[in-house]
């Protein structure tokens, strides 16, 4: 049964497989494939797919559904498609980005010079929430903080694609990418074989070869280990499947202890093991009951002493958190202007800070218009999206904001892409976002594509995995310009 | 290898192993009182005893009706060690070790788990018991043989079978404490043969009854039974062969010194026993048995301070743990929280 995509097109969206001419070069081959299965033939290859992650054990999480640890992971089968050569180019911009906000985060723990400068105010540094005074002072290996980032793109209508924000505390994601590539090898095989897909594999090479670029005790194989808060995390799956993929030791905190010589040790039947590297998927806040809340029971007591006194690597570094405000964000563009004397190659989102009166009073009068967000919350929590509420609650906005504006942002509603998704008919339209992974070590590398992440519901723009969102593969796909049907 | 992690698969097994046994001797006790007369019906509290519940029994039930005792002994998730609380937390220490075994256990445990539920209304009935019983046991026995087909003889394995045997040794010597002591005193002439259809029954509450005939030819006797269940080493779940296998799991780990002090020791007071000359009167034998079930309590917790970081942490001096048998009953052991 032939699929007709005369209808599917919306209005004021760009969407990333088909174009107001029909499918886009890159997606060609999908597209001719998608049409020529039909809904039907769609549907099971969908629930082959949807079979295969739940015997995988592929989970996630979420916290308001209860007891159920063991949700299967949402994945539609329907891939978005990147053409190489502008990936290429917002891969460029990807490290640069990073590049710059690893040197900012240095700087901000260090000399300060950006503040001297005034380049960068202070006062956002002493109201900062992630800000941790028990980092000042202290230079991690290579000067590297955000060893992993997990960047946020979006494409407004108009085709450009921005960096939304960094993450860069503990993003997750990764291995759902990887999961992703790996079911959708099973779907459409065929696909594979007719064109150039460029691979996701090898990330979890890429990640312990960083990993171990950073023990402070130079030896063949350093010992690394994934911290993790344990099994009712929400990305639980991930720590175990990267750590079975590097062949490192998964921990959680009691496994850990920090001896009278400062050194991390683990505990094993042999006795206590000395710990390089802990890639640690812990938040600040629980990781070290001796330096930061003392009621937490996941993490390492005098793990930051430890830190401080380079006997151990701690991935991401903690107090990175500092440039994951969206705050700090707008400042992004001039960071890469600071330290590196450069333009950006990839745009911000066109962003106002309430704490500026201008911007405030600007936000007040359009709250309507605006997407409000909190500076440091995650998983798409705490804000309000001004198209889609109600008076009452831009009212309760209103005055949220007014009374801390230092810790809110707003920007303009856009007009998020779309990628085909199936539904109980054909396949519909659906919202997405990109998140890429940063890494960085003695160099900085990019995953191939990234997470795409799928609004699932009609018109929603939440795309969060923990608020429910799907995900789908991501495809970064070779093409000659002049393009000839395969 | 983690300790948390090898301490996971030792209690795993030992839950396991326990929510077998315990299944186990619910249904014979059930055959055994079709086969007696009204006079000599043993009652259930003998279980309660084994299973070292008396205290948490008689503060939710009191009356030891065969109802509420066998509610509480497989159904009663307030009981830490009824079956439906041992196939739990055997599950929940499978799911933190789910990588280093294979894969279908993790299948396999959750399906037992949901068996146990689904059948527990028909175990509770006398008429449904045996055949319900029967499946749970079969499905035990078939994670037990899947790893054993499929698993390397690795450390996790080795801690596996360490806690297998040794909860299966724990159970040996509590079935014949608690037995041995009512079976052991002179019984009337008439009854005479029912004490022998007792006896069997402690046999076949191991499922030893078989190995034992091919073994001791003449008529079931007490004292042969005894000997038989401490002293044959080639019966797996006779005390002698458990420790055994004790030692040679723990010869394939490191720093095994103490562990094997504990079990050798423990394997030459069985290997001397004068089986004919305790089992004489009752309460020398119930001594002894004491004296066995406190040196295998001592072979866990060597086992724990060696392996489990149970002296490195200083906050780890856990309750619920292992605390000294009293004199007449001995503490079923659980694991430490957290």
């Amino acid at each position: 049964m032939a699929q007709d995509w005369t209808h599917y097109l919306q209005q004021g969206f760009y969407d990333e497989l088909v174009g107001p001419d029909g499918p886009r070069p890159a997606a060609r081959p999908l597209m001719e494939r998608l049409v020529g299965l039909g809904a039907d033939a769609l549907r099971e290859r969908q629930r082959a797919a949807e079979l295969e992650i739940k015997t995988l054990g592929i989970t996630f999480t979420v916290y308001s559904d209860g007891n159920a640890i063991d949700r299967a992971w949402p994945m539609d089968i329907i891939p978005r498609v990147i053409p190489a050569a502008e990936w290429r180019r917002t891969e460029a911009g990807l490290k640069q980005r990073v590049h710059a906000l690893n040197l900012f985060i240095n700087d901000i723990y260090g000399p300060q010079r950006i503040i001297r400068d005034k380049r960068f105010p202070a006062e956002l540094i002493a109201s900062s929430k992630n800000f941790r005074a028990q980092c000042r002072d202290f230079t991690p290996p290579l000067g590297v903080w955000a060893h992993i980032c997990g960047s946020d793109m979006v494409r407004d209508g108009d085709g450009t694609l921005y960096v939304l924000e960094d993450n860069l505390r503990v993003p997750s994601g990764v291995s759902y990418m990887m999961m992703n590539r790996q079911v959708m090898k099973h779907v459409f095989p065929e696909l594979f074989e007719n064109q150039v897909i460029l691979p996701v594999d090898d990330y979890p090479s890429q990640l312990f070869d960083m990993l171990a670029a950073m023990s402070p005790r130079p030896a063949d194989y350093p010992c690394v280990v994934v911290l993790t808060p344990g099994i009712y995390n929400s990305a639980y799956f991930e720590h175990a499947y990267l750590a079975q993929q590097m062949g490192v030791e998964l921990v959680v905190g009691p496994d850990l202890f920090v001896g009278d010589d400062d050194c991390v040790y683990m505990r094993t039947i042999q006795g206590p093991e000395r710990v390089d590297v802990v890639y640690r998927r812990i938040d600040d806040d629980f990781l070290d009951p001796e330096a930061f809340r003392p009621d937490s029971a996941l993490g390492v007591p005098g793990l930051l002493r430890a830190w401080r006194k380079g006997n151990v690597a701690l991935v991401n570094a903690p107090g990175a958190g500092v440039a994951d405000d969206k705050v700090v964000y707008t400042y992004v563009p001039d960071f890469i202007k600071y330290y590196l004397g450069e333009d950006p190659i990839l745009p911000n989102v066109p962003t106002w800070r309430c704490e500026d009166p201008q911007s405030l009073k600007h936000v007040l009068a359009h709250l309507k218009d605006l997407v409000i967000k909190p500076a440091n919350e995650s998983g798409g929590y705490g804000m309000l999206v001004g198209p889609k509420s109600s008076r009452e609650e831009c009212e309760r906005f209103a005055t949220l904001i007014q009374r801390d504006p230092r810790n809110y942002i707003a920007q303009p509603t856009l007009a998020l892409s779309t990628v085909p998704t199936l539904t109980d008919h054909v396949p519909e339209p659906r919202h997405v976002d990109l998140r890429p992974f940063i890494l960085s070590g003695s160099d900085i590398q990019v995953t191939t594509g990234g997470l795409t992440r799928v609004a699932m519901v009609k018109g929603s723009l939440v795309v969060n995995s923990s608020q429910g969102g799907g995900s789908k593969d991501t495809w970064v796909v070779e093409t000659n310009e002049s393009d000839s049907p395969s | 290898m983690l300790s948390r992690m090898a301490e996971n698969m030792y209690w795993f097994a030992r839950y396991l192993e326990r929510a077998e046994n315990t299944a186990r001797l619910v249904t014979v006790t059930t055959n055994l009182i079709l086969d007696l007369p009204r006079v000599v019906t043993p009652d259930w509290e003998p279980l309660i005893d084994i299973t070292s519940g008396r205290d948490k029994f008689v503060e939710r039930h009191g009356e030891m009706s065969e109802h509420r005792v066998v509610q509480f002994l497989l159904a009663d998730r307030e009981n830490p060690s009824s079956l439906i609380s041992c196939l739990t937390k055997a599950r929940e220490n499978l799911r933190t070790t789910r990588d280093i075994v294979p894969a279908e256990a993790w299948g396999q445990i959750n399906r037992l788990h949901l068996i146990a539920q689904e059948q527990m209304g028909d175990a509770l009935s006398r008429r449904g018991r045996h055949e319900s019983l029967q499946t749970i046991i079969g499905q035990c026995q078939m994670i037990v043989g899947l790893l054993d087909g499929v698993m390397s003889r690795d450390e996790a394995f080795e801690f596996m079978r360490l806690g297998r045997n040794l909860e299966r040794a724990d159970m040996t010597t509590r079935i014949l404490d608690v037995r041995s002591g009512d079976l052991l005193a002179e019984m009337p002439a008439d009854l005479k043969a029912y004490g022998r259809v007792q006896w069997m029954s402690v046999l076949k509450s191991m499922t030893a009854y078989q190995m034992y005939r091919r073994l001791v030819r003449s008529r079931v006797s007490g004292v042969d039974v005894v000997r038989f269940l401490l002293q044959e080493e080639r019966f797996p779940r006779a005390l002698q062969a458990c420790l055994k296998t004790l030692e040679v799991c723990l010869s394939g780990l490191p720093r095994n010194e103490t562990p094997l002090r504990a079990v050798a020791q423990l394997r030459r007071m069985v290997q001397r026993a004068d089986i004919a000359a305790l089992a004489h009167e009752g309460g020398t034998l119930h001594v002894y048995m004491d004296e066995l079930q406190l040196k295998l309590a001592g072979c866990h917790d060597a086992i724990a301070a060696t392996y489990f970081g149970a002296e490195l942490a200083p906050n780890a001096a856990m309750a619920a743990g292992v605390t000294p048998p009293a004199p007449s009953s001995s503490q079923a052991q659980t694991q430490r929280a957290g």
